[in-house]
């Protein structure tokens, strides 16, 4: 509404020459929607800002002065977080990178393959399989948690890097994506001339239709490495030994202790900062090769 | 020719190789435990003479005891009314929040759309754990910037972590983790529609609002449906948020939402069948429910179409 009342006004303003009011039309802002969007990133990266601040605190600075002064304990509370039980912490954040690491890897080469299958090939089953993998998209993880639980009891291997890993690597929302872009980046003729060349269809996939692919795959292994290392509720029903925890869980163990012990509470800060420093710092790179259009495409069909 | 028979031969196979790792993973972690869960969720454990011994406990058929016990249990209803009151809190609050974003960054001469897009978006990188932690702290009276502002002003300091505020704490939580990543799905299809549907309308008079109202949204109208339906699904599995919280408040019950009862049920207490028929049931809850949302969307847009 506004946007339209600045318009206007320099409309009338350019009516009357000589008291100029303003910058020519095209370069008015438009100021709702400036302000608006400046109000919702600082609402976004309050939270960020504080944790930021509130890691150079002291315990009894944490609790006693301004929440957005700066305090003088940060490289205290670094030490005391290394000194934390050996260092847990850092194996902590190794395990969340192996994790969601390897798991974002084998999930993108699985989705690679089965998407290039599904996009390509013309074959008796396919759009069920598609379907049935599709299903799999709005499985509350809670259904599949309690008897992945117990299957993995059965096989002995509950309280393993691989009970974490495994149940991650199939991503049906991988899959899609994977078939939308090999779809739209694979032609189908370039596929027929690598056949009349005498290639296999592994050649053919693994040497000209892979790399047409690697732009989309880098969106699946982004995806899917967020959702590995922000997962929780997998690693929380499955692991008991809290050397094999992700960083989100050995947090969420600090915090239930520091209810306790409110010294541990400037752990958890510093934690949780140092914590969400190495995702920052991925998504900022990210978001330069981060595809939109192809997010779209996937998003919209 | 040679070269298409080797063709025939060759390709036919290949596409089911190229899928079998997926298969084999859908049917060990995915048909296996479904079909595990549905199985507990019919059985129940039967002790035997003293309950001593191998053998003394076993599992017997059930039927459908362990899902009428669980739909009469009052903990999962009062946290299945729970959730429905968080969810109609976070879904529109959210999904509105990202759409008008989504239009501010797509209106003309607007400033600082980059960086406030970026920022906007930064909270998806953040793990649910995490978010809640820092919201947590900001929550708490003696570390919170909001009410040592309160406190200067001699105003009344509300307590975040209790009653009626703390489905606002909550739903707070979702919305910043989820109103960018919306934004993001939304402003992509608002770019791909085309310059000259806008050139058209302003040709006619239009001003910014009427455009984004009556051409941008109806446009975008897919999207909103997809952003939607995953909303929901997130919502009704709500569990590491209220978890996160709980160390920080006694007002965060181990029941507070029907997921966190599941995992009571099947870890605390030991009862795994129960706790199966009860994600069962959300399964279902949560399949019936966004299904009929997609139909319902899908049956207006039909609608509107054949107008």
């Amino acid at each position: 509404m506004s946007s339209l009342a600045v318009r206007k006004a320099s409309a009338a303003a350019g009516t009357t020459p000589g008291t100029a009011q303003g910058p020519p039309l095209r370069r008015r802002i438009a100021f709702v929607p400036t302000v608006t969007l400046l109000i919702g990133a600082i609402y976004c990266l309050l939270p960020v800002a504080w944790v930021v601040i509130a890691a150079t605190k002291s315990g009894s600075e944490l609790f006693s002065t301004f929440t957005f002064l700066p305090g003088t304990g940060f490289t205290d509370n670094v030490t005391d977080l290394n000194a934390y039980r050996d260092g847990v912490y850092w194996k902590w954040m190794g395990n969340s990178a192996l994790y969601a690491g390897l798991g974002a890897l084998l999930s993108t080469v699985v989705s690679a393959f089965s998407g290039y299958a599904l996009a390509i090939y013309r074959f008796r089953g396919r759009e069920t399989i598609f379907n049935i993998l599709m299903a799999g998209v709005l499985m509350p993880p809670v259904i599949l948690a309690i008897p992945q639980y117990l299957l993995m009891a059965k096989a002995d291997l509950t309280d393993s890097y691989a009970s974490v890993l495994l149940p991650l690597v199939l991503s049906p929302y991988g899959v899609y994506l994977a078939r939308i872009y090999a779809a739209a980046a694979v032609p189908g003729d370039v596929v027929e001339a690598g056949r009349m060349d005498g290639a296999s269809e592994l050649r053919i996939f693994t040497r000209i239709a892979l790399p047409m692919m690697v732009p989309g795959l880098v969106t699946v292994f982004l995806f899917q490495f967020v959702a590995v290392w922000n997962n929780f509720l997998l690693p929380y029903i499955m692991l008991s030994d809290d050397e094999k925890f992700p960083i989100t869980l050995g947090l969420f163990t600090l915090l239930e202790q520091g209810s306790n012990t409110p010294a541990l509470y400037t752990l958890v800060i510093t934690g949780a900062l140092l914590a969400v420093i190495p995702l920052i710092a991925l998504f900022l790179v990210i978001q330069r090769f981060w595809s939109l259009d192809l997010l779209s495409g996937a998003v919209k069909s | 020719m040679t070269s298409a028979r080797r063709k025939s031969y060759g390709v036919k196979g290949a596409p089911y190789a190229f899928l079998l790792p997926a298969t084999i993973l859908f049917a060990l972690f995915f048909a296996l435990p479904i079909g595990y869960a549905v199985w507990l969720s019919l059985h129940k454990v039967q002790v035997k003479g003293l309950g001593l011994g191998a053998g003394a406990r076993e599992e017997v058929w059930a039927g459908l005891e362990n899902y009428t016990d669980s739909l009469t249990d009052s903990q999962l209803l009062d946290g299945a009314v729970r959730v429905l009151g968080y969810g109609a809190i976070v879904v529109p609050v959210m999904l509105g929040l990202a759409l008008l974003f989504a239009l501010m960054l797509d209106t003309d001469r607007v400033r600082l759309a980059p960086v406030t897009r970026l920022a906007i978006f930064l909270p998806y990188a953040i793990p649910g754990v995490v978010a809640a932690m820092l919201w947590g702290f900001l929550y708490l009276p003696d570390v919170s910037p909001f009410y040592f502002v309160l406190d200067k002003l001699g105003m009344p300091q509300p307590d975040l972590l209790d009653g009626g505020p703390l489905y606002l704490a909550l739903s707070n939580i979702a919305v910043w983790g989820g109103t960018g990543f919306n934004m993001i799905v939304i402003y992509t299809a608002l770019q791909s529609i085309p310059a000259e549907v806008y050139e058209a309308a302003k040709l006619d008079g239009a001003t910014p609002l009427q455009i984004a109202v009556r051409i941008k949204i109806p446009m975008v109208a897919p999207s909103l449906v997809l952003t939607f339906f995953f909303s929901i699904i997130a919502t009704l599995q709500v569990f590491s948020e209220p978890t996160t919280l709980k160390p920080l408040t006694n007002s965060v019950s181990t029941t507070w939402s029907p997921l966190m009862k599941v995992y009571q049920d099947a870890f605390r207490k030991g009862d795994i069948h129960s706790a199966a028929a009860t994600a069962v049931i959300i399964a279902v809850v949560t399949l019936v429910l966004s299904f009929g949302f997609l139909r319902a969307a899908n049956s207006r847009n039909k609608q509107e179409a054949a107008q």
